[in-house]
């Protein structure tokens, strides 16, 4: 059984002007359906505006559907009895590492949410510690997060939707305010616990190089589903990328104008390596 | 208008245990109509030395000189300096505040004491060069979108006409589009008006790109300082200091580890192309 | 500017009272501040003061770190001392100009000086040697019965311990809009009162609009966290008594014991 399951989610809102009067109303998501399966790594990608941040809020029902349904492991998310079970089962990393720890302590903020699912004291302690480690973050649990990178408070948010143990995990744009560096970072214990925990991950994001390693990715423009298919499938389209003011790796890019340029090389060059062993083949 | 900083040292709380050096003897000169791209990773002084050059941070040590004369004298003017060398600070669209677009972008020029009218010619015309459409100057700029707040912001420093134009890392958090449009505006901007422009980034591809010269920030000391060509041979340092090289840079300089007869000084994707054409003797 | 006063600021040390349970040294500053006022001679200070030299060689709390606390309040001070010994009738001592000092004037001032002194000592020892933590924390737990009268504990706790990770935040933020604000030719510094306060508008908006959409995000990120106020909550680290703690309540037990005692006998 997929984990999350969307079925033509539409979510609407209305504009008002300044007297409260309705302006018009905007589609944020637009009929859109579509499965991911437990342990996948997903990245949804899109331009500011797409549609992309407004669908991953349905995902652990901060939104619902103005149609449509959301099923998370077989809940639909509009029902009030299964509120707590769909945040449970997905957690979410929000873009802003300031406004989302909530602890003076990078201990007391893993607490938080095993402390706010009733989870006895002696287990939020091993859930905290687990969690830590997992993004190498333990050596600072004693620190205030005002004291860190921003890659370091990420991966302590990050840590902190671990130890409420969900099975899926929701990351909005979680670079977007990121040096490279932090950048790398976050990636790294995001791909970490796709790999190692086997935990679902789903990444929102406009960095094309955060993609390569997913499994799957969905492009979203106007709300609509845009492209979908493996990375691979997705960079071999460059133009297309293009027009929906999207950019491709610079490897990726290179290829496709030698290729254009009548060289015999594949579309969708994702990596270095791929690169230079596509090239060894031409020569 | 040259500005030149000479052996300028910056200390945060100068005398107590708290005390750190941001900036170690910093020279540098900066030449009218450059385009210059400042790099370095989170903590090596790029932004405090981009504060010092509009007197809104004060060297410890050593000083900086426009046109000749030291802005940390007293009596200098430094409300006049600053719509001079304009900064635009990161996320500028956290500076907003007043009712209506046209109203902020007014803001600057009105500080620097010009009449109603110059201001307006001022206000409207800085609007018009980061592209935002008359129908939006009456607009609340908190309506507006997140690249359409990030330009109104520009705009409201460049309405004082700076002769130097700073910006710290202005594409943060923009997407791909966005983020190009910025930085084409940036190059028109320089090419109508001739002013200098300091573009602080994390982004080498950008830098590469756009800027003809490059300064290298690394633990508050400048560790290159030349055209994009010649600091990106410096791969290792780089990659040591925490950044790197373009990606195509990197795809060269792994061509060449295989074996390929390919030259490593290459940082755009056209050039790339075309030398492994060549290399490859089509 | 902010950034200087020490009073209230977290001093972080190992010692005894810093050990002590939040709710033993709220109980205790209470009891010391209400003694202050109960006592109505000299010499009931007595004890008030070594109890004072006592917790503060305790506390291992550098006894200049407090007096420098002091100087951010020290025109409060001088100003109530000043009021009273000018301002009380009685007989008159010494007279100059229009101005007299009477004999009472200076037994209240003198009396003013020693309680507003202790209680700001006093007062600070207590979050000298509390991480706002888990002050918030003692004070969930040690006001907890009135949630009996329906008054939201958890909720005000909370409310605080956000809002004290949020100031440091906020501080940097202001630093920040006042640089941007600056670098398009703001004035903060000149100018009448009036002009002065206007001039605040371009940093308070955006502070405030920057303010609202933490809160929003905060909020936001709260729920996704299964936040639904305190019920069905537990505690990463409840709190929980200790000898020390059952020691701590018997001297203030004593210590009032002895200050209602003077109070009776020294009448």
């Amino acid at each position: 059984m997929a984990i999350i399951k969307t079925d033509n989610l539409t979510f609407e809102y209305i504009r008002r002007d300044e007297e409260g009067n309705v302006e018009g109303i905007t589609t944020a998501v637009d009929n859109v359906s579509f499965e991911i399966k437990r342990g996948e790594f997903v990245a949804i990608l899109g331009h500011n505006g797409s549609g992309k941040s407004t669908l991953a809020k349905h995902l652990n029902a901060i939104l619902f559907p103005t149609e449509g349904t959301v099923f998370v492991d077989g809940k639909d998310t509009s029902e009030d009895a299964n509120l707590w079970d769909v945040r449970e089962t997905v957690g979410m990393v929000f873009q802003n590492p300031d406004n989302q720890i909530i602890g003076q302590v990078v201990e007391e903020d893993v607490g938080f949410g095993p402390e706010n699912l009733g989870v006895p004291t002696a287990e939020i302690w091993e859930r905290m510690e687990e969690s830590l480690k997992a993004v190498g973050m333990y050596e600072f649990r004693k620190k205030s997060p005002n004291r860190l990178s921003g890659g370091q408070k990420q991966r302590v948010s990050i840590a902190g939707v671990l130890a409420m143990h969900p099975q899926c995990i929701v990351l909005d744009e979680p670079t977007a305010m990121l040096d490279p560096i932090g950048r790398k970072e976050v990636i790294r214990a995001v791909r970490a616990l796709n790999d190692v925990e086997k935990i679902t991950a789903i990444l929102i994001t406009h960095y094309m190089d955060e993609i390569v390693h997913a499994d799957k990715v969905i492009v979203m423009d106007k709300g609509k589903i845009a492209m979908a298919g493996t990375p691979r499938e997705i960079f071999s389209q460059v133009d297309k990328l293009k027009s929906l003011s999207l950019d491709v790796p610079q490897v990726t890019m290179c290829a496709h104008k030698l290729r254009e340029a009548g060289l015999n090389i594949p579309e969708g060059i994702l990596t270095n390596d791929e690169f230079v062993k596509a090239l060894q083949q031409c020569q | 208008m040259s500005i030149i900083v000479n052996h300028l040292t910056y200390r945060y709380n100068p005398g107590t245990a708290m005390e750190s050096t941001a900036l170690d003897d910093i020279n540098l000169k900066i030449e009218d109509g450059e385009f210059i791209g400042l790099i370095g990773h989170t903590g090596s002084g790029k932004s405090t030395l981009v504060q010092q050059l509009n007197g809104i941070l004060k060297p410890t040590s050593g000083g900086v000189y426009v046109d000749g004369a030291d802005i940390g004298d007293d009596g200098y003017d430094l409300k006049k300096l600053r719509g001079e060398v304009g900064l635009v600070f990161q996320y500028p669209e956290h500076q907003l505040f007043e009712t209506d677009v046209f109203k902020d972008v007014c803001f600057g020029p009105k500080n620097l004491g010009l009449t109603q009218k110059e201001t307006e010619l001022r206000a409207y015309e800085a609007l018009k060069q980061v592209g935002i459409a008359d129908e939006y100057f009456y607009q609340s700029p908190f309506d507006l979108s997140g690249g359409q707040k990030r330009r109104v912001a520009i705009a409201g420093v460049l309405a004082m006409k700076p002769k130097v134009l700073i910006l710290d890392e202005p594409t943060a958090g923009l997407d791909p589009k966005g983020r190009d449009e910025l930085l084409d505006k940036l190059t028109s901007i320089r090419q109508d008006t001739g002013c200098t422009i300091i573009l602080v980034s994390h982004s080498m591809e950008d830098v590469a790109r756009y800027a003809d010269r490059i300064v290298v920030m690394h633990k508050g000391r400048i560790a290159f300082d030349d055209t994009p060509m010649e600091v990106f041979k410096h791969r290792d340092e780089l990659k040591e200091m925490g950044l790197g090289v373009p990606g195509i840079t990197e795809t060269m300089y792994k061509l060449k580890d295989a074996g390929f007869p390919v030259s490593t000084d290459i940082i755009t994707v056209d050039t790339a192309v075309t030398e492994i054409m060549k290399v490859l003797g089509r | 500017m902010l950034r200087d006063i020490t009073l209230g600021q977290y001093y972080p040390a190992e010692s005894v009272i810093h050990r002590l349970d939040p709710r033993v040294k709220l109980l205790g500053t209470l009891i010391f501040l209400t003694s202050l006022f109960i006592t109505k001679s000299f010499y009931g200070y007595i004890p008030a003061l070594l109890f004072l030299i006592f917790i503060i060689k305790a506390s291992k709390v550098p006894f200049s770190f407090m007096v420098r606390g002091m100087k951010a309040i020290a025109f409060l001070l001088v100003f109530s001392v000043v009021l009273n010994l000018f301002l009380t009738q009685g007989d008159v001592v010494f007279t100059w100009w229009k101005l007299k000092i009477t004999k009472q004037g200076i037994q209240t001032a003198g009396f003013m000086a020693i309680r507003l002194t202790f209680l700001i000592i006093g007062s600070s020892v207590m979050t000298l040697t509390t991480t706002p933590n888990n002050l918030t924390d003692g004070l969930e737990k040690g006001l907890g019965f009135l949630k009996i009268i329906h008054v939201p504990v958890h909720e005000i706790s909370m409310m605080m311990s956000i809002a004290l990770r949020f100031i440091p935040i906020l501080m940097e933020e202001t630093d920040k809009i006042m640089k941007a604000q600056m670098a398009r030719g703001a004035d903060f510094d000149s100018g009448n009162m009036f002009k002065r306060v206007k001039a605040l508008v371009p940093l308070l908006v955006p502070l405030f609009v920057s303010a609202f959409r933490r809160a929003n995000d905060l909020a936001m990120a709260m729920e996704a966290r299964c936040y639904r106020g305190g019920e069905g909550r537990t505690k990463m680290k409840p709190l929980k008594y200790h000898r020390r703690d059952a020691i701590g309540y018997l001297i203030l037990a004593l210590y009032l014991g002895v200050i209602i005692a003077l109070r009776i006998l020294l009448k």
